[in-house]
């Protein structure tokens, strides 16, 4: 937030002309341009005075002075979005007319970003759809059509934290000798449910709780889907919504334990209940401090070991070892995802890690998560606790550099991380597909070679 | 041809922005910035409930006036400048689609890149939940060579405040 006195010195840089505005003694408004030049040491601005009976400025009654600017991109529209607005009255003033301000709005979309901007009117949207409601008597809301909401309320896209770990299970029971394609999508189409009941149930709990209206830096990969908040759906049926997937998931889960191994009962029911108790009192594990392990074990071991039991019908060492790259990474999308969430995770008392840990412990913790991460692919492929083709998902490397920068260098600014969260998406996507690629690599070499060399198993 | 002189309406035909001013619920001016589209006959302008006030105030007192004043935001030769006082409704009966059948091919053709926006509908949707204001003209001031410190020309509207 700058000063008045800063606003008032930088207009002589920033606009080209002052447009004074009034009310006639019609009371119709009048607008007119006029050259300026600002005295903030006085905190004033002089304004030229103006030609013409019918447009002159009053000096006895209050007026409105902007200052606003656009840069032209032909063929686009514009940009460099400004505007500065003041009130007071005017004095005559040395041939000139003189404004206090009294009464200053401003806005400039390089100082806040026009999503932040728009992010601070929803109030005034709620209000003004429900003052249309009580005016026309029937209910004003917002609308999206049904592809497009679903996508929005459901957070469709991030389904692929729930790909990877089913891929892997399914990979490494393929590898050891089981592999039912029916059972690998009746597995998928199980965990889908239950992880889009998850990001629903979160969205409930986020309204309740008021993190989503503390929020005013939301991006398209944190501060949830807001459909509740911005009226598109209402809480009902978004519990609705929830509690359908949930019923799917769990059902899809039980048929799987009755025909597969009761065994399987043990991971499903953690990870229902990891689900539920994320976001849902009395636990609210994310609200703790816990959610990056939470969703872990849950997108992790749990994930893995499923899919991997569904086929295979016990769990093995192997399983859970894989697991815990694609876990560790899952982990720090969440994380990454938080920290421009952390003023509104903080006023909603939502302690996540980057709310609790300062910048450079947050910077430390994400370094050495992925490194670790890293050193369990490459340990688990020398010892052969994994196949060892698993190596060739440290080609994401790079990847993980760049997201490190960009974390450290975009940490306190919500819009320009956006490329960096999704920077961070791809690292889990890609090191996990490359994680399952090794075994299906390590398959291909074992169906094809009678003796594969030791590298391909 | 529309009801304003032709200079005037080739200023509203290709100015970027114009300054919208409203009166407040105390009677106090306030002024936006907004794109003005003109069909010949009524100046259109499109607010986002998101800054829906200025909609709530034209509601309570339909008096306002409109200015071209930026010289950066009009191409036209010869610059000058614009005030256009009259009198405003809102048409916010379709918040959804009203604004994209009665504005939208005027603003695409200031604003192209509404179209690209228009298709990310879903990570902005209650910017796209829009209010209509239709102005219509009952004065206008006109400033050649945008010099203010000349008196205007006005020009009294033929059949204004129907």
């Amino acid at each position: 937030m700058i000063s008045s006195g800063e606003m008032l010195g930088r207009l002589e840089g920033s606009y080209t002309h002052a447009v004074i505005a009034f009310l006639d003694d019609s009371g119709y408004p009048v607008s007119v341009a006029t050259s300026f030049a600002a005295r903030p040491e006085r905190g004033v601005v002089l304004l030229d005075e103006v030609a013409g009976e019918q447009v002159a400025p009053p000096l006895d009654r209050e007026v409105n002075v902007i200052f606003s600017h656009i840069r032209p991109q032909p063929g686009q529209g514009y940009d460099e979005r400004r505007y500065v607005s003041l009130w007071g009255t005017l004095q005559r003033a040395g041939g000139r007319l003189e404004l206090t301000p009294r009464r200053v709005q401003h806005w400039d979309e390089q100082e806040m970003t026009f999503f932040e901007f728009s992010e601070r009117g929803v109030p005034q949207a709620q209000r003004y759809m429900a003052q249309l409601s009580e005016e026309t008597g029937t209910q004003v809301k917002p609308k999206l059509s049904f592809g497009w909401l679903f996508l929005r309320a459901t957070r469709l896209p991030f389904l692929t934290a729930t790909a990877v770990p089913v891929f892997l299970g399914v990979a490494i029971a393929a590898l050891r000798g089981r592999f039912d394609l029916w059972l690998a999508l009746l597995t998928l189409l199980g965990g889908a449910c239950v992880h889009l009941a998850l990001n629903v149930a979160n969205d409930v709990f986020d309204t309740m709780s008021g993190a989503d209206q503390a929020n005013v830096n939301p991006t398209q990969f944190s501060g949830g889907s807001r459909v509740i908040y911005y009226g598109l759906l209402s809480m009902r049926q978004m519990v609705l919504i929830m509690v359908g997937f949930y019923v799917a998931g769990l059902g899809i889960g039980v048929y799987l334990a009755a025909t597969r191994g009761w065994a399987l009962l043990w991971v499903g029911v953690a990870g229902a209940l990891i689900s539920i108790f994320y976001t849902a009192p009395p636990l609210r594990l994310v609200h703790r401090g816990v959610g990056e392990i939470t969703v872990a074990l849950g997108f992790g071991p749990i994930m893995v070991l499923g899919a991997f039991f569904v086929q295979f019908q016990r769990y093995t060492f192997e399983a859970f070892y894989a697991s815990l790259p694609v876990a560790i990474l899952i982990a720090l999308v969440l994380y990454m995802n938080e920290v421009p969430d952390r003023a509104g995770d903080a006023a909603a008392g939502k302690r996540t890690l980057p709310v609790r840990l300062s910048k450079d412990a947050v910077l430390t913790g994400y370094a050495v998560f992925v490194g670790l991460a890293y050193a369990l692919i490459l340990a688990g492929a020398l010892t052969g606790v994994t196949a060892r083709p698993v190596v060739i998902a440290l080609a994401t490397v790079p990847l993980a550099i760049g997201a490190y920068r960009g974390l450290r260098d975009s940490y306190d600014s919500p819009y320009a991380l956006m490329p960096t969260m999704a920077k961070n998406i791809q690292l889990h996507l890609f090191t996990g597909m490359l994680l399952v690629a090794g075994y299906v690599i390590a398959i291909i070499a074992d169906a094809s070679l009678s003796n594969p060399p030791i590298f391909l198993r | 041809m529309g009801i304003l002189p032709e200079p005037i309406e080739e200023l509203l035909n290709t100015a970027l922005v114009g300054e919208l001013t409203v009166v407040d619920e105390r009677g106090r001016p306030v002024t936006h910035p907004l794109i003005p589209m003109y069909d010949g006959e009524v100046i259109y302008l499109t607010s986002s409930i998101l800054f829906s006030k200025k909609l709530e105030h034209i509601k309570a007192n339909p008096k306002v006036s409109l200015s071209i004043s930026d010289p950066e935001a009009v191409q036209v030769e010869g610059f000058r400048r614009v005030t256009i006082q009259g009198d405003a409704t809102i048409d916010d009966s379709d918040l959804h689609s009203g604004w994209e059948r009665k504005v939208l091919p005027l603003w695409r053709k200031k604003e192209p890149a509404i179209d690209f926006f228009l298709g990310k509908r879903v990570a902005l949707p209650l910017f796209f939940e829009r209010g209509i204001i239709e102005l219509r003209p009952r004065r206008a001031f006109l400033w050649e060579e945008g010099r203010t410190d000349r008196p205007p020309q006005v020009f009294e509207v033929v059949g204004a405040a129907r």
